[in-house]
């Protein structure tokens, strides 16, 4: 069982059973499963989905559409920027260019991630790495490999525009890239 | 240069798994006891700072909701967020308020309450406290998703093993099992930990602090003042803070945080303390051992060892006492606990307790040289405070 399936399983029960108590006793009032202390279960769910802006750097998401990663690069003090930024802090002009991030780059460093969270719960294990390139940034991202033995700091890799499923969007990731060919 | 400032009463929570008390009961414990032991009342108290992190607890304004609880209403208040370096952040407002002459005496509290909420909302939370949108959103990385990226790039350089981060989780649960107060009072073995599941590779759960509720207090007063409160004020010698990109992405190495380093360098310069040696002049350390790996970049950063050397100490048991600077003879976070807003000010208490002498029965360093110094993290780097604790002003 995912471990998504596992939270919303648990959660279920842990409704049921309010529910029941308050048919009996017309509190919401349960013990700790823990420590028996008593605990009031919330009537008010909380739930939020933000709205962020990426007007100034709509450039970078046309850039997935075309199978790109841009990093923008000062025109005037030559400062590159991944994640990209709309505004240079150094010369405070904000006059960038966009910047494909291209060729091998070299892994810095990765984990794997086993305990999600919660809105990850449904994603198989996945890999977290930061890669330099040689455009001088760094990019984080996952890498397209789960199994430690064949994962190692200074491998080579390589960027690529993937769409996210189940959710259908696009995205970027670190494909280690094959020494042998 | 303004005012010196001491702590003259602290109080202390147990620390863990605290369903059994409300947020406002679980800071009452130690705003009592340090009401208590600085011998004053609510009315002498000028102002009260908060550090509360909150998200995953349900009162959206701790600050108010506990000053009606304590009875100290309607003394001014605000609540301070600097992530898990919020207690120290909250210290450092209140020592400067003291320090400006604005207030003479100022009670801090740390207080959180994290199992409010079940645990994936908390490691999502948590998550998302990195860089949310260039790392949570699209890449879900975990707070021990961060370390481990500093454990695996620490490991690949300096040949360190996973054996030598069990190590520090090994020493930290060794002194919590002589601290009532943590919340895992008890001992580990290193095979315990060696074979306890992965979290984020290469970190296991062994090497991870725990979800924690609890509140520790200190209450601040202007020297004039802690003179005539106390016969042992603990002196805040000096405050180092610093901060680090929120995209870990950018930093320029994943083995040394500028942050932590840079905090270091402006509280040793403060307190007068050599870089160099620093342990020459400390008596004890309370470092930000969230994680195992956490510890190991510490000693590097704070000076106790070379860069690359970290490790060295934890294998020969420098980091016991006896041993070159004993660190987290508290527990640490990772068996004490790590209730975030908490965690700073309660390295005060502790320290304020090693200074006197008053630390529980096999866990009191020798205090040689009367002064400690404690280190407070927020993120993954993003917020680095450094603060020297004194017997001498």
């Amino acid at each position: 069982m995912s471990q998504k399936k596992q939270m919303e399983e648990y959660m279920k029960q842990v409704e049921a059973f309010v529910e029941e108590v308050k048919k009996s006793t017309g509190l919401p009032i349960v013990p700790d499963q823990r420590t028996g202390a008593a605990l009031w279960f919330d009537q008010r769910e909380l739930s939020i989905r933000y709205t962020i802006s990426v007007e100034r750097i709509r450039k970078f998401f046309e850039g997935l559409a075309e199978g790109k990663v841009y990093a923008t690069k000062c025109k005037h003090c030559g400062a590159t920027y991944f994640p990209p930024q709309a505004d240079c802090p150094k010369c405070r002009r904000g006059d960038m260019e966009w910047i494909e991030i291209t060729g091998e780059g070299e892994l810095l460093t990765y984990t794997i991630i086993y305990t999600k969270p919660a809105s990850f719960a449904h994603y198989p294990d996945y890999t977290v790495g930061i890669a330099r390139f040689p455009q001088g940034v760094n990019v984080l991202a996952w890498v397209r490999e789960t199994d430690p033995k064949k994962l190692r700091v200074g491998m080579k890799v390589r960027l690529e525009v993937v769409r996210r499923q189940p959710e259908n969007y696009l995205t970027y990731e670190l494909v280690p890239v094959d020494e042998q060919g | 240069m303004g005012r010196r400032v001491a702590i003259v009463g602290v109080g202390h929570s147990k620390y863990g798994y605290r369903n059994d008390v409300s947020l406002a009961e679980l800071a009452w414990e130690s705003i009592k006891q340090a009401l208590n032991d600085a011998g004053i009342g609510q009315e002498d108290i000028d102002y009260v700072v908060y550090g509360n992190v909150g998200v995953w607890s349900s009162e959206p304004l701790p600050a108010v909701v506990i000053n009606e609880y304590a009875g100290l209403t309607p003394r001014g208040t605000v609540r301070v967020e600097a992530a898990c370096a919020t207690g120290s952040a909250a210290i450092k407002l209140g020592h400067d308020i003291v320090a400006s002459g604005e207030a003479d005496i100022v009670l801090v509290v740390g207080v959180e309450k994290m199992n409010e909420s079940p645990t994936p909302t908390v490691v999502e939370l948590i998550g998302r406290a990195g860089n949310y949108f260039w790392e949570f959103e699209n890449f879900g990385l975990t707070f021990p998703g961060y370390y481990a990226l500093y454990a695996t790039a620490y490991m690949a350089r300096y040949g360190a093993t996973e054996e030598d981060l069990c190590k520090v989780a090994v020493k930290n649960h060794y002194y919590a099992s002589m601290n009532p107060k943590a919340h895992f009072p008890r001992q580990i073995t290193l095979e315990q930990c060696m074979q306890s599941r992965y979290i984020a590779w290469p970190l296991k759960l062994f090497d991870c602090s725990p979800i924690t509720d609890g509140s520790a207090a200190v209450i601040l007063a202007s020297e004039e003042i802690a003179r005539k409160l106390t016969d042992t004020p603990v002196w805040i010698k000096a405050i180092g803070t610093a901060s680090d990109t929120s995209n870990i992405s950018r930093r320029p190495d994943f083995l040394l945080r500028r942050g932590v380093m840079e905090a270091a360098r402006m509280a040793y310069k403060k307190a007068g303390i050599d870089p160099e040696n620093p342990a020459r002049y400390l008596d004890a350390a309370e470092v930000h051992d969230a994680f195992t790996i956490a510890e190991i970049l510490t000693y590097e950063e704070l000076g106790f060892a070379k860069p690359g050397e970290g490790y060295k100490l934890i294998r020969e048991g420098q980091t016991y006492i006896g041993g070159l600077i004993p660190v987290n003879v508290s527990g640490g976070l990772k068996a004490k606990g790590h209730p975030l807003g908490a965690t700073g000010v309660g390295m005060a208490v502790e320290l304020t307790k090693q200074l006197r002498g008053e630390a529980d029965k096999g866990r009191q360093v020798p205090v040689k040289n009367g002064m400690a110094v404690a280190n407070n993290v927020g993120g993954t780097g993003h917020y680095a405070y450094v603060m020297i604790y004194s017997l001498q002003p």
